[in-house]
């Protein structure tokens, strides 16, 4: 079942009379249960393309359709309302509430959604125990590794039940080992609830763990394989 | 939930919110306080001026007080007192005459204003009686007594048992003089009035003046409670409609506007600190919602609505400004309530304050009403002060706030 299409997506910065076609045409459609990589040298694209897909940023021109809502279309107030209940997200870094538990940062987005108390635990707990933080539940963000707040973080992107996640360099920061571990999580979650993550990043360990990656350069897609 | 985030944000620069709280505190606590202090000094003011000089509620002859003068006397004075007795929640009912005379002892002399009372009648009526500090309250028998203040006392260099004549107009026009002789002196904190007021029997006043012993020019009523006040002049007013009826607050307009001025002048006050107490908070929550930037920026990515933005930001400028209010509230009633019972000496050896009727001893009245109008002026300012720093917050574009790179 297809989760995203997009058809003929532009991006254009005017820059001080120089235009940048950040995004410069580009059509793509995920699946559900995709776990696809975004790959591509630096300022190729790929924020900007994510930024888009999740609703972030405006197209200057195309369309992005998320289940079956023409995204690019909603007035801004419910756009947020649409994040909310349908994309989960996990940043480079700034991922966290700091003042926040682990188990707060996870029960927040449910919170938001207005979820009932008994279900935010149930979840929460059940998450920070399939990223392997079980015995962190009241730790707050600054008593965590790198690793353990990016997974807290992914955590959090599932806690909401979207339609897709989208993870922009989750990795960047993190050392080898940490990296390696979340995107074993990552993927263990995708085969397990059957969820859509589209990632990006510049790390060939991470790009050998995508089932699909996706080359950009200069705004376009220059070569999309499925692996395996 | 976002209450607890906005309070827990509070205290993520634990010395910058302390220094916050602080100045709200202090401010806070020096607008209470002052409040109360002057409170309790105007209650001071007006109690003293009912129990001393002016009781709750005066009858007069319609145009006596516009233009006083012997002739203008109620004649059936003993039948409207009894009336007026039978009223509930009535403490006494005074019948005076009164009268302009000059003073004079063997050095020198003054004008004063005579008044004739039934010394038991008044007892109920003013506290005039309990504050004779030499001699005493009509107590003798002897002929023609008078009760003097401690200051005309001293202008005229008397002493109890002096003689001193009293020369007025009788009823007919005639002038006469009399002499009475010195019983007591009082002593009220007010030393303008112990200057013009003196006190005789009015059998004897009655008398001199040739009028007849029930005729009175003033009936002075008295009640138990003085918020019954009101009521109680409501029901006397329409009884005797040929006659002026007045409440304190008519008969002593300058006590009653400085009373009520004290409000206003204390809000304003508050409102001076709580403006220059804005400046400091914007200020904190403009650098509080700046330095998180990022963070905003990730809460709006993932799906937190602006209002709700707006709402974090407002509570925890509330939280940051409420804290201090109740530390600064909390400072003024304990003070209050030990000051209210010990006093606060402001005399400073001066007798200016008694000169005009002020007691030099001010015990501060904190009422829950000054907390509760100061509460929504503090709650008001800070969610005033809320604004821009959250307007600032609302502008954020979460797809910059959030680039990595930023
Ligand atoms: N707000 C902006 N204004 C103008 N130009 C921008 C803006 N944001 C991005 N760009 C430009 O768009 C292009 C794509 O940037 P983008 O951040 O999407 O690349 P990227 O592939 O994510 O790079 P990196 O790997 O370094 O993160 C770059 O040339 C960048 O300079
Ligand atoms: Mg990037």
């Amino acid at each position: 079942m297809k989760v995203i299409d997009i058809k003929d997506l532009y991006k254009i910065y005017e820059d001080n009379e120089a235009e940048v076609h950040a995004v410069d045409g580009i059509s793509l459609s995920f699946n559900e249960g995709e776990f696809a990589a975004i790959v591509g040298p630096s300022g190729s694209g790929k924020t900007t393309l994510l930024n888009i897909l999740g609703g972030l940023d405006k197209p200057t021109s195309g369309e992005i359709t998320i289940g079956n809502v023409k995204i690019n279309e909603l007035p801004p107030s419910k756009l947020i309302d649409f994040r909310l209940h349908n994309i989960g997200f996990v940043f480079q870094a700034y991922n966290l509430i700091p003042v926040l538990t682990a188990k707060e940062n996870v029960e927040f987005i449910m919170d938001l959604q207005g979820r009932p108390k008994a279900e935010k635990e149930k979840r929460t707990r059940e998450l920070l125990e399939q990223v392997g933080l079980g015995d962190r539940l009241n730790s707050r963000p600054n008593r965590l590794s790198g690793g353990q707040q990016q997974r807290v973080a992914v955590a959090r992107a599932l806690a909401s039940r979207p339609k897709f996640v989208l993870a922009d360099e989750p990795t960047a920061n993190l050392d080898s080992k940490s990296t390696e571990n979340l995107l074993d999580i990552m993927e263990k979650l995708n085969r397990e609830e059957n969820i859509t993550f589209i990632f990006s990043t510049h790390d060939p360990r991470v790009v050998k763990k995508a089932r699909r990656v996706i080359t950009i350069e200069d705004g376009k897609v220059i070569k999309d394989e499925a692996i395996r | 939930m976002l209450a607890q985030v906005s309070w827990r944000n509070v205290w993520r620069h634990k010395l910058r919110s302390s220094v916050i709280i602080f100045a709200v505190a202090i401010g806070i606590f020096a607008g209470v306080f002052a409040w109360a202090f002057y409170k309790g000094m105007m209650n001071e003011r007006v109690e003293t001026a009912i129990s001393t000089e002016s009781s709750n509620i005066q009858i007069h002859q319609r145009t006596y007080l516009e233009d006083p003068g012997i002739k203008k006397f109620i004649a059936n004075g003993n039948e409207i007192a009894e009336k007026i007795e039978k009223i509930q929640g009535i403490k006494g009912v005074s019948k005076r005459l009164l009268s302009n005379a000059m003073v004079t002892s063997a050095e020198q002399g003054t004008g004063v204003m005579v008044i004739g009372i039934d010394p038991e009648q008044e007892k109920k009526v003013t506290n005039i009686s309990e504050s004779v500090s030499i001699g005493t309250y009509f107590k003798e028998t002897g002929k023609n007594p008078v009760l003097i203040g401690k200051k005309l006392a001293e202008k005229l260099k008397i002493k109890e048992r002096s003689k001193i004549v009293l020369t007025l107009q009788q009823l007919d026009g005639t002038i006469t003089r009399a002499q009475f002789r010195v019983a007591g002196i009082y002593n009220i904190t007010n030393s303008m009035y112990e200057e013009m007021n003196v006190f005789v029997r009015s059998q004897d006043l009655a008398g001199i003046l040739q009028l007849d012993a029930s005729a009175c020019h003033e009936i002075a009523v008295k009640v138990v409670d003085n918020n019954t006040e009101n009521v109680i002049f409501n029901k006397i007013k329409p009884l005797f409609p040929s006659l002026d009826v007045k409440e304190w607050r008519e008969l002593m307009p300058e006590v009653s506007v400085a009373e009520e001025s004290i409000d206003v002048s204390m809000i304003v006050f508050i409102i001076v600190i709580l403006v220059g107490l804005s400046l400091a908070i914007i200020n904190t929550m403009l650098m509080a919602v700046l330095e998180r930037v990022k963070e905003i920026g990730m809460l709006m990515a993932i799906g937190m609505t602006r209002k709700r933005v707006f709402n974090m930001i407002l509570l925890e400028t509330i939280f940051l400004t409420i804290t201090g209010m109740v530390v600064g509230i909390v400072i003024a009633s304990l003070l209050s309530l030990y000051f209210g019972k010990t006093g606060i000496d402001i005399s400073m050896g001066s007798e200016v304050y008694e000169s005009m009727g002020y007691t030099s001893l001010i015990y501060p009245v904190l009422s829950a009403k000054i907390i509760i109008e100061v509460a929504i002026m503090v709650v008001i300012a800070s969610i005033l002060s809320a604004i821009y720093p959250a307007w600032k917050a609302l502008k954020l574009k979460p797809a910059d706030a959030i680039r990595s790179d930023v």
